[in-house]
């Protein structure tokens, strides 16, 4: 396997385990979770290093894991004060706790593979080397993330309906019995290991993009949950590999072209999502505005049937002052209103199919009858 | 390290400039600040800062070395990322802070492989490095900074004082606001946009990456000092000075290797912790009291 390809499928594995609980994590409302834990597992690894002092232990991981369920459960601590709000509450820990893991590692880590910037920025690329040690077998941490993948997945699988229920009528799950509570920090645990996991690869900053934006985008193609988390996770290695081949291209970042491939992909589902997205609801419109004035025509003429007026104002050629539309306006609606058989030319002047007639009265409600008809237009 | 060692430090001109320019990009950003605490919006300067990576970057691939020319890419791409945000809330379902997290992180992707991408074609880039806007230097402050600092920051207290009562109703009852017929989406840009600048001027000394931080932390500390939102605001602002230039000092006596935006957060983070144990009306220490009181007496 060639060199890129390799950090393809490290970046795609990252994305597709990040996939996974991203999608409930932004099903759940509770996205920028991800943003703190990603922040915070570099001080989980450094005070984890000042107990264990061996950048090469599993502890670290460990340490990491446990300081992102941490600073979650002192996020929602410092919450429950009432003292400052819930989003100022995430704003406050986990800058503080990226401050200190970069102070201490700053000071104390220069020497290590834990320095600032390599931190920051994600090195896909160490992900292929043995780090670890256990009886003599290297470990890559490419083999941590494929673990993580498989446990992410198993887990789904099991308590799928258990995260189902409570993630979308979480009273009724707890009137039968689940617990949300349980349910949401295990959530949380999930995103933390997976988080760590991710770390190597992508660095604590771009995490919150392959656990949000590919779940963002899925939400936006489908209805269900089974289907979002498969789409997540497809658009999660799109991404990764999509990203990894343009980081080549450009010779730039690997990472965070990776997060700006997955940023395009979001706009793309954005735009294009159908029913949904940007063009979606702009067709939409345009046939509502199209059918509105159809139907407006059909009132017109139905309010001045059978009145002495009727000629002018259902008038071939002076029906538009009436309407207040240009000429070509009302010769394009006149002629799209005969075609679905509203409006019908009686030598110059327009009349109402039954069809029309019915379009007109559904709009003015059901009551209007030709003998209660309403006294006169309202003013256009 | 003790009294005399800060002392000295600030005897040394450099130190001086330098704890300067913190201290009034700290007042800025505490300033401004207070009104994002209040509106609940405080994740929106976590947005703002990290996308402004990528503006910085591409105004320095088309030649911006001055430290302004910067400092208004990462701005226009910071401000770039709040519209995509309110864009993408109001016309889809994806809930906001999803669109937060994601902007967050697209646009940090981006500006990292842009900066990559400078460092390693550009040719004098290894005398410009990208790298400092990260985590922040307030080292490398130069004079050129803090004129665009101290610029920046004057304007954004300005307008703050312009429009203080619009800003207080818009705070406070946004509902009322447009019921009496302010512009409340006219006054709400311009909030922003002062949240977007406070950001801007701290990129250099702070860093994208925690310059959130600076924004919430002074606001969240004044806060329980006071109920009054001109105090709150005062108070906020003076919390961003003194953690500005306290922990530059800080980061400028731990050693060189230590970037200055951390611990210029810790310093405000410390301001946050003894505000919440001893703030005169919620303290948490007093409730503490209270009870061990009780338990005695009762």
């Amino acid at each position: 396997m060639s060199y890129t390809a390799e950090i393809a499928l490290v970046l795609a594995v990252v994305a597709a385990a990040c996939a996974l609980p991203g999608t409930f994590l932004v099903l759940r409302r509770v996205a920028l979770v991800s943003d703190a834990i990603g922040h915070v597992l570099l001080f989980g690894v450094v005070v984890t290093y000042f107990a264990v002092r061996d950048v090469e232990s599993p502890w670290l991981l460990a340490g990491a894991a446990a300081s992102g369920v941490l600073t979650v459960a002192l996020v929602e601590l410092l919450g429950r004060t009432r003292l400052v709000k819930q989003d100022a509450a995430v704003g406050l820990v986990f800058p503080a706790l990226f401050a200190g893991g970069v102070v201490l590692a700053s000071l104390y880590l220069r020497n290590t593979h834990l320095d600032v910037d390599a931190v920051l920025l994600g090195q896909p690329e160490l992900a292929t080397e043995a780090r670890w040690h256990l009886g003599g077998v290297g470990l890559k941490p490419v083999w941590l993330m494929a673990g993580v993948l498989a446990v992410n997945l198993v887990l789904l699988v099991v308590f799928y309906k258990e995260m189902k229920l409570t993630t979308f009528d979480p009273g009724l799950a707890s009137a039968l019995g689940f617990r949300p509570g349980l349910v949401h920090y295990a959530l949380m645990t999930a995103v933390a290991v997976t988080a760590v996991a991710a770390f190597d690869a992508v660095g604590p900053v771009l995490v919150v993009g392959f656990f949000v934006v590919p779940a963002a985008a899925a939400f936006l193609l489908t209805d269900r949950l089974a289907v979002m988390l498969g789409l997540a996770a497809l658009i999660g290695v799109v991404g990764a590999v999509g990203g990894t081949f343009a980081a080549v291209r450009l010779d730039a970042n690997t990472a965070g072209s990776v997060a700006a491939v997955l940023g395009v992909l979001f706009a793309l589902a954005f735009a294009a999502a159908p029913g949904r997205g940007l063009v979606a609801q702009a067709v939409r419109r345009w046939r509502q505005k199209r059918a509105f004035h159809e139907t407006m025509l059909a009132v017109h003429l139905y309010q001045h049937e059978g009145t002495d007026a009727e000629a002018d104002e259902a008038g071939c050629r002076t029906v538009h002052r009436h309407l207040g539309w240009t000429e070509g306006q009302t010769a394009a609606v006149v002629g799209r209103a005969e075609r679905h058989g509203l409006v019908r030319r009686d030598r110059d002047t327009l009349k109402l199919t039954h069809a029309g007639r019915d379009r007109a009265r559904d709009v003015l409600g059901g009551s209007v009858d030709s003998a209660a008809r309403p006294p006169s237009p309202p003013p256009s | 390290m003790g009294v005399d060692a800060v002392l000295e430090a600030l005897n040394t001109s450099a130190v001086r400039t330098v704890a300067l320019g913190a201290a009034a990009l700290g007042a800025t950003a505490g300033a401004v600040g207070a009104f994002a605490v209040l509106r609940r919006q405080s994740l929106q300067g976590d947005v703002v800062s990290h996308a402004a990576l990528p503006g910085l970057a591409v105004a320095f691939l088309l030649g911006g070395r001055d430290p302004a020319w910067l400092v208004l890419g990462g701005a226009v791409s910071g401000w770039l990322a709040l519209v995509l945000v309110g864009a993408v809330n109001r016309r889809s379902r994806v809930p906001l802070d999803a669109a937060l997290g994601g902007a967050l992180a697209v646009f940090f992707g981006l500006g990292l492989a842009l900066m990559t991408y400078a460092q390693r074609h550009v040719p004098d880039a290894s005398r410009h490095p990208l790298d400092r806007y990260l985590f922040g230097q307030a080292a490398f402050l130069r004079d050129a900074d803090l004129r665009v600092i101290g610029g920046l920051g004057l304007a954004a207290l300005a307008l703050v004082g312009l429009f203080w009562k619009e800003f207080k109703l818009l705070s406070f009852d946004p509902d009322y606001a447009a019921t009496v017929g302010y512009p409340v989406r006219l006054l709400d840009l311009l909030l922003t946009t002062l949240t977007v600048a406070a950001v801007a001027v701290g990129l250099k000394a702070v860093g994208v990456v925690l310059m959130t931080a600076l924004l919430v932390a002074p606001a969240a500390a004044a806060r329980q000092w006071s109920d009054r939102l001109g105090r709150v605001v005062l108070l906020s602002g003076l919390f961003g000075a003194v953690a500005g230039a306290g922990g530059t000092v800080a980061g400028h006596l731990a050693g060189a290797g230590v970037p200055t935006g951390p611990t210029i957060v810790l310093a405000a983070t410390a301001a946050v912790a003894v505000s919440l144990l001893f703030g005169p009306a919620r303290g948490l220490a007093w409730g503490w009291l209270r009870s061990r009181r009780d338990v005695v007496h009762g």
